[in-house]
């Protein structure tokens, strides 16, 4: 009837992970029960559950992001303790089947369900603002993706309190992660909720490359299109190009497990080489899918923030496309040691150091931006300095791994984990720090508080240089990664170190936390009624904060780049005598219940509840019918309407 | 580490940050017991760590200006520095761009060419030169342990690598298990060992001492003990160690690897003897079984 499910599955005799569980458990049904107690039901499903507005669904991304940054990091400072006192004999307090869960859950989470949904979320919320339209292209398809990210997110944790997760690394190779060698539950649980997810992310990335190619404003060409929605296409048509890679490669592997088939097996005529040849194929893609963006943050932060045109937006322009296309052409660069031959290792190592050339070429023009601007140190130029030369140093550390001789010595050693923690936290999470910081007065009208943006700031820089840099030692002392103790007790002293690390950053994220909730108390007096806070550049500065339904009750008229920036040359323009009534889609609540479905379909095989998953699947395709029949999906907002808000956004623009 | 050579006052105040950096970073890397890749005892190792310091050196060349120019214009063009020129405007200048994209280029030129040389000088399959006749052995990576076969002295060991100085030493390897990969850090070079395949490897040590060995690729729960030691011992020792292995301990036959291959945490141990075909028959069981026939 339930499977493989029994009381087994519930780890009552180990106590990390009981108190886990327990902490889990609590935390939820006292959200649920403070909610409910509240009455905020009606509220949460009417502005946010059922919402298809890119900018809700722009803020519940980041706010999953968010709140996985927490789960991921509490498995990290796990780690990093195991490792500071689990030296010579001593076997630290985690054992290796448990240790192993938490290494490949931190990669799995901060990558699909921290970093995937931070930057999704920031392209929702901004490109279509930046484009000077009204929503993407498919608002509701918009809500089916991000519901199907949080149900990959929210299996994932069920795996904490029923069952296991995988104990194989982030990318779970095979064969290790075939039946033969790992008969549990845990690679299931990674497979479903990574497929699961991966197809929201698939639909996401294909609403927005329509976005962008079908919807812009008036006037808006390619190339005057913000460098952020350049940065946002690249990374969406990467997304269309490598997510059903991933999808095709997990389905094979899981046809394995579950139909008994010889894909990546040792026998049978399976290959596994081809698992990670295919993994790479989407996962190197991946990397950039996820760093564009952050690069198109700070092209945004740091010209707004030194009062200047960003240096050389062609170039800028280019180099994004090029990045986009070559990071096809690198993955081998991941397996070096595998014995490809010479040429083909040379290869794919000079190809990889060519993507160093635009990306050289983006720092360089970053440069030129600040020089003889007028740099104003609010928090996100702060963490795009950091950036920069946290950057400059995680590059260097990867062209170094391309070098095939060198990765020879470096690969699957702690250096390798210094050098992509470098990349990724040093570009892609200061990236979306700083995104967050600059855009949230947009999503919510008032400020957040900067003295605690720049403990979070300085907490993280110099958090992550502690944690990180005994690492790059580390592996040139011989420390591979995944270790779960260790005999050499002179390597203890630096992973000391990093366990120091790892505490300076929980106070960067205690800080950022503490900053939200005392901005949000103190939100009356930092409101800001102009809707321009910054003095920005681009059009989603150029209507009220937070913006309408309909983000412009006039779209705007583009005729140059930075055109919010060429509107505030010319002066303000006169109020339209009268204006033309807007047709905003209405809430719908096909992404949620389609992704409640989901989540039943995907635990149901986890379990081999064949019935539950059967029924999951039918209900899950029936919505989705159903939801086609809907034939009222637009509401209008009338000229009346629009008119009146306009004239309280410009009284309240009078009184700031 | 050589003193820093002396510098003007000027120097030192314009590059400060870029001295701090090098600085911290050469601590943190260069430890002053050198180890690992820094401490190389073969030839593999020695290129490899050339290699990789001179591939530093270059990118430092512009890493560090970068880093410098970054914090200098920071601080040189911050807001309230009214001195400081300001052009807003400024968003173009064909010179400057032809040199942002001729840096990095030239230098991936440089290094491609580092990479291509590198890649096939070291080879990992490339027989080393030498005048001495190279010694073979089969690695087979199991839960959680290395075997070691001598084709050609008919002796096997477990968890322990010995090889003679001075002599090449051309690995076959596979996996009986999971994917793992060989590596001993101060010979250089690791390789997976994959199973149902061979990946081959060579290596020399040129110096007698012990070096630690791993695996470098996560294989399951017992990962962290799957550790070896290479002593690397003199002719005469390590043939009066052959005559030792010979006279002690079991043959490696299909009993007794039944018993090795089963998942676990092994100390090290020597072999008498091995059966014969033992390491084609764990690469490929089907196809070894079919030739026996």
């Amino acid at each position: 009837m339930l499977g493989k499910l029994s009381w087994a599955a519930i780890p009552f005799d180990q106590p990390i992970p009981m108190a886990a569980c327990l902490f889990i458990v609590v935390g939820v049904l006292g959200v649920l029960g403070l909610v409910t107690a509240k009455g905020w039901w009606p509220y949460l499903w009417r502005e946010w559950i059922t919402s298809v507005d890119h900018k809700r669904i722009g803020v519940m991304y980041v706010l999953l992001g968010l709140v996985m940054l927490l789960r991921g990091f509490i498995d990290a400072i796990m780690m990093r303790t195991q490792l500071a006192i689990a030296a010579g004999g001593a076997q630290g307090y985690l054992p290796p089947e448990h240790y192993d869960q938490i290494f490949s859950a931190h990669g799995t989470i901060m990558i699909f369900f921290m970093a995937m949904p931070f930057v999704v979320g920031l392209m929702n919320f901004v490109v279509p603002l930046q484009l000077g339209v009204r929503d993407v292209a498919f608002p509701v398809l918009n809500a089916v993706s991000f519901w199907l990210t949080a149900s990959g997110a929210l299996l994932v944790n069920t795996s904490l309190v029923v069952g296991e997760f995988a104990r194989t690394g982030w990318l779970a190779y095979p064969p290790l992660s075939e039946l033969q060698f790992s008969p549990g539950v845990g690679v299931d649980y990674y497979l479903w909720a990574l497929q699961i997810s991966g197809i929201g992310s698939l639909l996401a990335g294909i609403n927005m490359v329509t976005t962008i190619l079908k919807l812009r404003a008036p006037g808006m060409t390619y190339m005057r299109m913000p460098v952020f929605c350049w940065t946002a296409l690249c990374s969406s048509m990467l997304i269309v190009a490598a997510f059903p890679v991933l999808t095709a490669t997990f389905g094979m592997l899981l046809l394995d497990r579950y139909a008994g088939m010889h894909f990546f097996t040792n026998d049978g005529g399976g290959n596994f080489m081809m698992y990670v040849n295919l993994i790479w194929i989407w996962g190197h893609p991946e990397v950039y899918i996820l760093v564009l963006p952050a690069f198109g943050v700070f092209s945004e932060v740091i010209a707004t923030f030194s009062g200047k045109a960003l240096f050389g937006y062609r170039s800028m322009v280019m180099a994004t496309l090029a990045i986009c296309v070559l990071s096809f052409m690198v993955w081998l660069h991941h397996f070096f040691t595998m014995g490809a031959g010479a040429n083909v290792n040379a290869v794919f190592g000079i190809m990889s150091m060519v993507i160093a050339i635009p990306t050289g070429v983006k720092l360089f023009n970053w440069l030129f931006t600040l020089f003889r601007g007028r740099i104003r140190f609010e928090v996100p130029v702060l963490w795009a300095i950091g950036f920069m030369v946290t950057f400059a140093i995680g590059g260097m550390t990867g062209v170094l791994q391309a070098v095939p001789p060198a990765d020879f010595v470096l690969h699957n050693s702690l250096f390798l984990v210094a050098h992509f923690h470098n990349v990724i936290i040093g570009a892609v999470l200061f990236g979306a720090m700083a995104g967050y910081y600059y855009w949230f007065p947009k999503a919510f009208g008032f400020t957040l508080d900067k003295r605690l943006g720049a403990v979070s700031f300085w907490c993280w820089l110099i958090g992550f240089y502690l944690a990180f840099m005994p690492l790059y030692a580390l592996g040139l002392l011989g420390m591979t990664r995944r270790m779960q103790h260790y005999a050499d007790l002179r390597w203890q002293p630096y992973l000391i170190v990093a366990e120091v690390g790892a505490v300076v950053i929980l106070g960067g994220i205690i800080a950022t936390i503490a900053q939200l909730v005392v901005s949000i108390r103190t939100r009356e007096a930092r409101r800001d009624l102009t809707g321009d806070p910054w003095d920005g550049r681009t059009l989603e500065w150029s209507t009220s904060s937070p913006p309408p339904a309909y983000n412009f009750a006039v779209l705007p008229k583009v005729d140059s780049l930075d055109a919010f920036w060429a509107m505030k040359q010319r002066g303000p323009s006169a109020a339209p005598e009268q204006y033309e009534p807007i047709e905003v889609p209405r809430n719908s609540a096909n992404g949620f219940v389609t992704a409640f479905f989901a989540v039943i379909t995907g635990f149901a095989m986890i379990w081999h509840i064949w019935w539950m998953a059967i029924l999951g699947l039918a209900c899950a395709l029936v919505t989705l019918l159903i939801f086609g029949w809907v034939e009222r999906v637009e509401e209008e907002v009338s000229g009346e309407q629009l008119a009146e808000a306009e004239r309280a956004r410009w009284r309240g623009m009078q009184s700031a | 580490m050589t003193a820093n050579p002396p510098r003007t006052r000027h120097q030192t105040r314009l590059s400060r940050p870029g001295i701090f950096v090098a600085v911290a970073a050469l601590c943190l890397v260069a430890p002053c017991h050198a180890e690992g890749v820094l401490d190389p005892q073969g030839p593999i190792a020695s290129a490899e760590r050339l290699i990789l310091l001179n591939a530093t050196a270059i990118m430092l060349v512009v890493v560090l200006p970068v880093i410098v120019l970054t914090l200098a214009f920071a601080w040189r063009y911050r807001a309230s520095n009214r001195r400081a020129a300001y052009r807003p405007d400024w968003s173009y200048s064909g010179y400057i761009e032809l040199v942002t994209w001729s840096i990095p280029t030239m230098v991936v030129l440089l290094l491609a060419a580092v990479a291509w040389i590198g890649s096939h000088q070291l080879d990992p399959a490339l027989s080393l030169q030498s005048g001495v006749k190279p010694i073979r052995i089969e690695v087979v990576s199991l839960d959680w342990k290395w075997l070691f076969i001598y084709p050609d002295q008919q002796v096997a060991a477990v968890n322990q690598l010995e090889i003679p100085t001075g002599v090449p030493v051309e690995f076959v390897l596979t996996s009986a298990t999971v994917m793992n990969s060989f590596f001993v850090p101060q010979l250089g070079s690791q390789i997976y060992t994959m199973p149902g395949m061979t990946t081959r490897l060579n290596l020399l040590a040129e110096r007698a001492g012990d070096y630690p060995g791993l695996s470098a690729n996560f294989s399951g729960d017992g990962f962290s003990d799957m550790r070896f030691l290479v002593h690397a011992v003199p002719a005469a020792e390590f043939k009066s160690w052959l005559e030792h292995a010979r006279a002690a301990g079991a043959t490696l036959d299909a009993d007794s690897y039944a018993q090795l291959e089963r998942p676990g945490v092994n100390t090290s141990q020597t072999y008498s003897g091995v059966a014969p075909h033992l390491f084609e028959r764990i690469v490929q069981p089907t196809a070894a079984r079919g030739a026996e026939q």
